[in-house]
């Protein structure tokens, strides 16, 4: 067995173990039903839940959310980063913004959103949005930062024009670190949607989850965690292995 | 300030009237900022068609400088590069090919497509290029390696690439800054018979920089000898080598001659470039 092989079921085992354990104390007694349900009955309430059709606008509502908070920060955060390469001196003045954007917490300003935006998907659009967009602004810039200058001088001696040169030499040359700005900007925008619908939002996944919360429908609110957990986890898997095979090819043998 | 003149031999007898393929006049490189730098010059250099011509220098002295300049890729200060009669300002003219020290293989594309990059871009009909890369591939030594990407080859089959990306341009004038600097010593002999043959066979006019003494006198037919900076030509030196020759020259006792005149010619410009040629100086 490979070596990748191994870790790979080595990684699986102690997953499949920590649920098998997690199911064994639920069912012995020694972890509250009402504290949590074992994982076996989180996956069928799951199914029913999916089966009813009772999530479907939820979904809808999260993921489309999701998908345009995603799509605005990218764009935003790519053409903010490659603007701030461009111009040193307001990168120089923007740097400690940037160093410190995560320590501000942004979820206290989101009642003044639905304020401004008022009970819709907008609000959480802009928490999604504001939450993702400095990921990909600094692996923008990481990723710019890492060309090696010999690939633009190349492009130079073979006559591309600068337009030609960004996107047939700088972005490919960037790639590895833009694509970590997507992988993060994806997290990020999730979790500034789920967590805004959590807070104040008439609808959504986060919204559901909140709503059973507060009812002690532990069934309904531990099948919708399963969920967000499993897309989650498929989303980061997929990217993961779209990542290795982009590294795979320029690993230096 | 006139520039110290290092004029064309070559093919040509050495002082023998014959239009520049490749002219400067008067190149200073200044660079600006906090602490100004002169860089360069003043430059005055002629080459001649199908020319080998190498440039050694201390470290720091401008000879990377000198190759952007007369490349296109970076304007001088002051005077005039001309290339088959056409001036040079920071626009790489055609027919300008140009090598560098550093890996400049594109990671993401195969090696056939990192050859085809440039020609891709030039409207040559697409036989044409499969008819060139084919070519170039073959040539370098690539053959068994057109699907790989460039992490799976060694440094020196990168720099082949990079030589065979340049070379299927058909360039009539190829820069070379120091393109095996990288490479063991071996690897660089052959890499030297290598850039001979395509010499020959192509007929272009070769620039060479290299911190290599033993390279420069192996491989061209002019060495051209730079001052610690601002880098000017203090001197150059005719090898009188045949051009059909090889890495076995370096086993002639005239070769060790040339190794020694140049390092002669380089040695106190060296100490000033480290700082000691007070102290150190015979």
């Amino acid at each position: 067995m490979s070596r990748t092989a191994a870790v790979a079921w080595t990684r699986a085992a102690v997953i499949v173990g920590a649920v098998v354990l997690v199911e064994l104390l639920c069912h012995s007694g020694v972890i509250d039903p009402l504290t949590l349900i074992p994982p076996s009955e989180m996956a069928l309430a799951l199914a029913d839940l999916v089966a009813s059709g009772r999530i479907a606008d939820d979904i809808v509502q999260t993921f489309s959310t999701v998908a345009t908070a995603f799509a605005l920060s990218v764009a935003a955060g790519f053409l903010a980063g490659a603007l701030l390469h461009a111009l040193p001196r307001v990168r120089r003045a923007v740097d400690p913004l940037l160093a410190s954007y995560y320590a501000i917490p942004f979820f206290v300003f989101y009642p003044l959103l639905i304020a401004l935006f008022g009970l819709n998907t907008i609000p959480l659009v802009v928490i999604g949005f504001v939450f993702a967009t400095a990921a990909m602004v600094i692996s923008t810039l990481n990723g710019l930062d890492r060309v090696p200058p010999v690939l633009v001088k190349a492009a130079r001696m073979l006559h591309l024009s600068p337009a030609r040169t960004i996107l047939l030499v700088t972005l490919p040359a960037a790639a590895p670190y833009l694509f970590t700005g997507l992988k993060l900007a994806l997290a990020y925008s999730f979790i500034g949607v789920i967590a805004g619908e959590f807070i104040l939002s008439g609808g959504g996944l986060g919204f559901s989850i909140a709503f059973a919360y507060t009812n002690f429908d532990n069934r309904t609110m531990y099948a919708l965690m399963l969920f967000v957990l499993a897309v989650a986890t498929v989303m980061n898997m997929g990217l993961h292995v779209w990542e290795q095979r982009l590294l795979r090819r320029r690993a230096r043998a | 300030m006139p520039g110290n003149a290092v004029n064309g031999g070559g093919s040509g007898a050495p002082g023998a009237p014959a239009a520049s393929h490749l002219r400067a006049r008067g190149v200073t490189r200044h660079y600006g900022g906090a602490l100004p730098v002169h860089a360069l010059g003043p430059i005055d250099l002629d080459l001649v068609r199908g020319e080998f011509f190498a440039v050694v220098g201390p470290s720091g002295c401008g000879k990377s400088t000198l190759l952007d300049v007369l490349a296109g890729l970076s304007p001088p200060s002051e005077g005039e590069v001309v290339f088959e009669g056409a001036p040079v300002r920071g626009e790489v003219p055609d027919g300008i090919g140009a090598v560098f020290q550093e890996d400049a293989s594109f990671p993401w594309l195969t090696v056939r497509d990192n050859i085809a990059f440039g020609l891709r871009r030039t409207g040559v009909d697409a036989a044409e290029i499969r008819r060139r890369v084919d070519y170039a591939v073959g040539f370098m030594g690539l053959k068994d390696f057109s699907a790989a990407y460039p992490a799976q080859l060694s440094g020196g089959m990168r720099q082949r690439v990079c030589i065979a990306r340049t070379l299927v341009l058909q360039p009539r004038f190829i820069l070379l800054d120091e393109p095996f600097g990288a490479l063991d010593q071996q690897t660089r002999l052959l890499m030297g018979d290598e850039l001979l043959r395509l010499w020959r066979e192509t007929g272009a006019t070769i620039l060479l920089i290299t911190h290599a003494l033993d390279e420069a006198a192996m491989l061209s037919d002019r060495v051209g000898v730079m001052s610690a900076r601002p880098g000017r030509f203090i001197d150059s030196l005719t090898t009188g080598w045949p051009r059909e020759r090889d890495s076995r020259i370096v086993a002639e006792p005239a070769f060790g001659a040339v190794t020694a005149r140049l390092w002669s010619l380089l040695r106190v410009e060296s100490l000033k470039a480290i700082g000691t040629a007070g102290a150190a100086a015979p």
